[in-house]
């Protein structure tokens, strides 16, 4: 299986309105809810589609938040769709006393993660939501890689009875996942490239550019495995720690803080199981700041460039 | 029930919040009490299509208890209306016990949404009625919510929501007993004009005396009459009502009662009952 990065480039966010929009026939339950961001969050390609069962709640995320716990304790299916930053952030609450703790079938779609938000800069840049979202009991947490995977993690979450944080973002990134065999399931791992020196275990819109650095250091002489683990939780332990046990060596890479998120869910398996020589790529504890995507990428060593000579300097 | 039945009602509910309280040691006996006659109204009266031996019923009138803390209310009331052994009261907050601190609608049979962080409440009734206006259906929607608790801002999103999406089949409840744990509402930060700012949000508002069961009646009608916006009943009440020496205090808020003021609290209580005719 070899794994080629398309040309086509499509926003995740994007994905994840066009998969609404598309199952919304399917599924009459469903419902989505926005906070003045329908443009932005591209639900409303469902509004279009669907505008009886669209839900502005205006610019009141908590509120839109305990509306959709409301919802669903009466067998509605509701979407609530915000920015990471308002969905997982101002709402963390919410999430956890209104949906978590009742384990109501909410799922929340947050747009516009991590850095690659680019010029709105740091307040609207959200790298801790994936952090949040973990801690809470019976939460389950999805970074879809590509547009493919995207739709495939919205479908899988409507099918999923119960709380769902899935996080899209706003740039486009390649699609890939189109190659044989694929198949999304909440809570496994893929195995993109097989490899014997390091493993690269990414989500979100790292993994692209893990394929595209692992390709260098092949290059190089070091032999990489590339993991995309879409699904943060629950977590695929056992792929972490067949990879950490073949190869010795585990690089984590996430547009997010290095704490709490995917290194952060990956260095607890590891610790606990097979302690293993560990690098976590990611935002080193601290803000984003103001530029476009790909600038900001590359700034954070984010690119495949900097993950390049990162592994490549800690791999020496 | 008539009146007299259900002063008789209220009057063990309010046996059995102090019942369950004093077993636990610890919690909220205060706002309990003061809602007392509202829950006896709503659980025995006004809720259509309750029933005790099927929770879940699907087109049940629905309550969601936004000022959690008075949980002990709320399971008293239950435990009356036949959801649970009123025995049970007195595992209140103890381990393994379906009677959480603070509602939990997966482990209590009769608790519509687990609730308990102010301010949280009233968007998930919202929800609810907004789900019977998308579906069609005509089960109405009710929320509790402490004066203190209105200072919560969510619950001016959610009371703005209601109001431009004219979810008529939803009624708030503000208990106004004019206190909180640090005092009184109007000096801790004064929530008045209660009615006037619910009106601004497009609500209906009613104003009553919470312990009068024909003020509760006719409010109720007046919701059930407006077919254009929620409603919501402001009702005036006595924070620790039915125990003497709770009646008014904010130290009652959250305190138990130990086992001498709890022999106390049940004889005035017993008392009232022998007066009504029970």
């Amino acid at each position: 299986m070899e794994i080629k990065l398309s040309d086509k480039k499509i926003a995740t966010r994007e994905s994840y309105g066009n998969a609404l929009a598309e199952l919304g026939a399917q599924y009459p339950d469903l419902l989505v809810l926005d906070a003045d961001l329908a443009g932005a969050t591209k639900t409303s390609t469902f509004k279009k589609a669907f505008p009886d069962r669209h839900i502005d709640c205006g610019i009141a995320e908590a509120n839109m938040t305990g509306i959709a716990a409301g919802l669903a304790t009466t067998g509605k299916i509701p979407f609530i769709s915000s920015f990471a930053m308002f969905a997982a952030g101002r709402n963390f609450e919410q999430v956890r006393n209104s949906i978590g703790y009742p384990h109501l079938n909410v799922k929340i779609g947050a747009t516009h993660a991590g850095i690659t938000v680019g010029e709105d800069g740091a307040t609207h840049q959200c790298l801790e939501d994936l952090a949040l979202m973990r801690t809470i009991p019976g939460m389950t947490v999805i970074v879809p890689s590509d547009d493919i995977e995207a739709k495939a993690a919205v479908k899988a979450a409507l099918d999923y009875e119960g709380p769902v944080y899935l996080r899209f973002g706003r740039a486009a990134v390649p699609v890939f996942n189109d190659y044989e065999g694929y198949k999304f399931e909440i809570g496994k791992a893929q195995v993109l490239k097989e490899g014997t020196d390091v493993s690269l275990i990414a989500n979100g819109v790292l993994v692209a550019e893990a394929l595209i650095a692992a390709e260098k250091l092949e290059a190089d002489g070091i032999s990489c495995e590339v993991i995309n683990m879409a699904t943060i939780k629950p977590l695929d332990a056992e792929a972490v720690i067949k990879t950490a046990s073949k190869t010795k060596k585990v690089v984590t890479l996430e547009e997010h803080s290095i704490i709490g998120g995917l290194g952060g869910a990956v260095a607890e398996v590891l610790a606990e199981n097979c302690p293993t020589k560990m690098k976590r790529i990611g935002i080193n504890d601290q803000f984003g700041q103001s530029a476009d995507a790909k600038t900001l990428m590359k700034h954070y060593k984010l690119d495949s460039e900097g993950i390049y000579s990162t592994i490549k300097e800690w791999m020496s | 029930m008539n009146n007299n039945e259900l002063k008789l009602t209220a009057a063990n509910i309010r046996k059995g919040i102090v019942t369950a309280v004093h077993s636990a040691k610890s919690g909220h006996p205060g706002g309990s009490l003061s809602a007392a006659d509202m829950y006896t109204f709503l659980y025995f009266e006004q809720m259509k299509n309750i029933d005790p031996s099927n929770p879940q019923k699907e087109d049940r009138d629905r309550f969601v208890l936004s000022k959690g803390h008075t949980a002990p209310g709320l399971y008293s009331t239950l435990a009356h209306r036949g959801y649970f052994p009123v025995e049970e009261l007195t595992t209140l907050r103890k381990l393994g016990s379906r009677l959480q601190g603070h509602p939990c609608m997966n482990e209590t049979p009769g608790v519509d949404m687990s609730s308990g962080s102010l301010g949280q409440g009233l968007s998930v009734a919202v929800g609810m009625a907004l789900s019977a206006k998308l579906s069609n259906k005509d089960y109405r929607v009710y929320s509790l919510l402490g004066d203190g608790e209105i200072q919560e801002g969510q619950i001016w999103e959610a009371a703005m929501f209601a109001g431009a999406n004219k979810l008529s089949n939803l009624t708030v409840i503000v208990d106004n007993n004019g206190l909180q744990i640090d005092g009184r509402v109007a000096d801790v930060c004064s929530v008045y004009p209660i009615a006037d700012k619910f009106q601004a949000f497009n609500f209906n508002t009613v104003e009553i005396d919470g312990h009068d069961f024909d003020q509760i009646r006719a409010a109720f009608k007046a919701a059930e009459a407006e077919t254009e916006k929620p409603t919501a009943i402001i009702m005036k009440t006595l924070k620790g009502k039915g125990v003497s020496f709770m009646e008014d205090q904010a130290g009652w808020h959250g305190k138990a009662p130990n086992d001498e003021e709890f022999e106390q609290a049940i004889k005035e209580l017993d008392a009232a009952i022998a007066e009504i005719g029970g």
